[in-house]
């Protein structure tokens, strides 16, 4: 029982890895699906704006609310937009998008490639000659590896916004003053360390995706299982990449 | 039974099946299959439900491999055949499939454009529109070239799946049980156009079916799959000419006369 359970498992790991090395292999060769990528990013980016928009405006307001009696404690109220700034950049925006978007996009995306596969709308693509696995893999990867820094810088400024607004309404501040206390706050290396954590999540949430659609079991329990274990997996991953990104950019000296 | 059409070549084999075993697990599905298609005609394959038909088409597509046997498509040898070979065969083959596997998330338009444009990427516009025109007016469908699959009837689905092969013109088409779950006026034009296919781009079709009035309209030969090989060949009446209790339900549920 436990050797079968330890063969299942290393089996299912094979098959990540294969999958995972086809799609690098595949994403460095042409004929590309640019159209089909467009679209991927539009779907994914633009349609996941009222979301993203609610959510980092919700976390901005919060966020500031919660800090702001620890900072009168010590009298540093003036430190809320510098606070404000670093938690956001370096922390919340990356994994509040990346939350968000396994959750929409992930989902969306093992139930439409599961769906794809149990009607066997993949296996038409294959007998036709065409590669699926690039028009449908590789095409959704990319956007969800572009869109996601994308929506990050935005969730950023909307958390921001929303931060300033909670601040103007307790404090006397400006817009002016308020962000250039933020970007006195904020440094290349701040930016540049969401940048890969966000690169790194949306590569993320579009490969297990992808491979959970993609090799899902046919029937209708397969679609769900696709759906629900791409949000899971997604969501468990990124917890441990923000863990290992944070430690590694640590080791570059500043 | 259809009368026999002059284009056939009994001579020219388009599939070669020999020795052909395929299991899933504990479950031998396929045992000893041997089989050949000729240039141009209709071979209809009967069977149970689970005896195989599916699995065989599929290997044949190249979509499952054989655990043992050969397979020749067009004088290509399956076995080993590397994926861009395989890839360039397919080219040559159609399938339809029993769900018709239309692209619900495109029109019937981007369904049939699809496969073209990205197998011959220098077409121009007009190109393209002339082959869509010409398939669909080929399946009687030019009215439905810009609905959503979803907005389709089951017949016109079929015809629509049977269209987007044809506009790669294919040599061979492979037809699973391209009658099932259609009402029986639906199931007459699906064979008149199985026919027509032929007819018109003189094709070499397998059409898997436990259909028997599609199986007589459409078959110029048939064969039964009966415990994992093929038992029983020859013409609607060779086949059903007989008292096994594995053929004769098939004739009298179907009431043929």
């Amino acid at each position: 029982m436990i050797s079968k359970t330890i063969d299942k498992y290393l089996v299912d790991l094979a098959e990540i890895h294969r999958f995972v090395m086809r799609f690098f292999k595949e994403v460095f060769v042409g004929p590309y699906e640019f159209k089909e990528m467009i679209r991927q990013c539009y779907e994914i980016g633009v349609k996941s704006l009222p979301l993203i928009s609610l959510t980092g405006f919700i976390i901005g307001v919060v966020f500031t609310k919660q800090s702001r009696p620890s900072l009168a404690d010590f009298g540093a109220q003036a430190m809320l937009p510098a606070l404000i700034a670093i938690a956001v950049v370096r922390a919340l925006a990356p994994l509040v998008t990346a939350l968000i978007a396994a959750g929409k996009v992930g989902s969306q995306i093992g139930a439409e490639l599961g769906s794809m596969k149990v009607s066997e709308q993949i296996e038409a693509m294959e007998v036709s000659g065409i590669n699926p696995f690039k028009f449908l893999v590789v095409s959704r990867v990319v956007a969800t590896s572009v869109m996601i820094p994308v929506l990050m810088f935005y969730v950023a400024f909307v958390a921001l916004m929303g931060a300033y607004l909670n601040i103007a309404q307790n404090e006397a501040t400006s817009m002016t003053v308020f962000f250039t206390e933020v970007f006195d706050a904020i440094t290349f290396r701040d930016i540049l360390s969401s940048v890969i954590k966000s690169l790194v999540f949306g590569f993320t949430i579009g490969i297990v995706g992808c491979f959970q659609g993609y090799t899902s079991s046919k029937g209708t329990e397969g679609v769900g299982r696709a759906a629900n274990w791409a949000v899971v997996m997604s969501m468990f991953l990124i917890f441990i990449e923000e863990l290992l990104v944070v430690q590694v950019l640590q080791l570059i000296p500043q | 039974m259809k009368k026999a059409k002059e284009f056939i070549k009994y001579d020219e084999p388009v599939i070669t099946i020999r020795d052909l075993y395929k299991s899933f697990g504990d479950l031998h599905i396929l045992r000893g299959v041997n089989l050949d298609l000729f240039r141009g005609e209709n071979l209809v394959v009967l069977g149970r439900s689970g005896t195989g038909k599916s699995v065989l088409i599929k290997i044949i597509a190249g979509l499952l491999q054989a655990d043992r046997g050969s397979v020749e498509v067009l004088g290509s040898s399956l076995e080993n055949i590397s994926i861009k070979e395989l890839q360039a065969l397919r080219l040559k083959i159609g399938f339809s499939f029993q769900s018709s596997a239309l692209y619900d998330s495109m029109t019937v338009r981007e369904n049939l454009e699809f496969p073209l444009v990205r197998v011959n990427r220098q077409l121009t516009r007009k190109e393209i529109n002339t082959a869509v025109v010409s398939v669909l007016e080929a399946v009687d469908l030019l009215q439905s070239i810009d609905q959503m699959p979803s907005e389709l009837s089951g017949g016109q689905r079929k015809r629509i799946g049977i269209a987007r092969t044809l506009i790669l013109q294919p040599e061979i088409m492979l037809y699973d049980e391209p009658t099932a779950g259609l009402d029986p006026i639906t199931c007459i034009e699906i064979n008149k156009l199985i026919n027509e296919v032929q007819d018109r781009y003189k094709t070499s079709s397998i059409i898997i079916t436990h259909d028997l009035a599609c199986a007589k309209s459409v078959g110029d030969r048939i064969v039964m799959l009966l415990d994992g090989s093929f038992e029983r060949q020859g013409s609607f009446d060779d086949i059903f000419n007989t008292d096994d209790p594995r053929v004769k339900p098939f004739y009298d549920y179907n009431f043929i006369k």
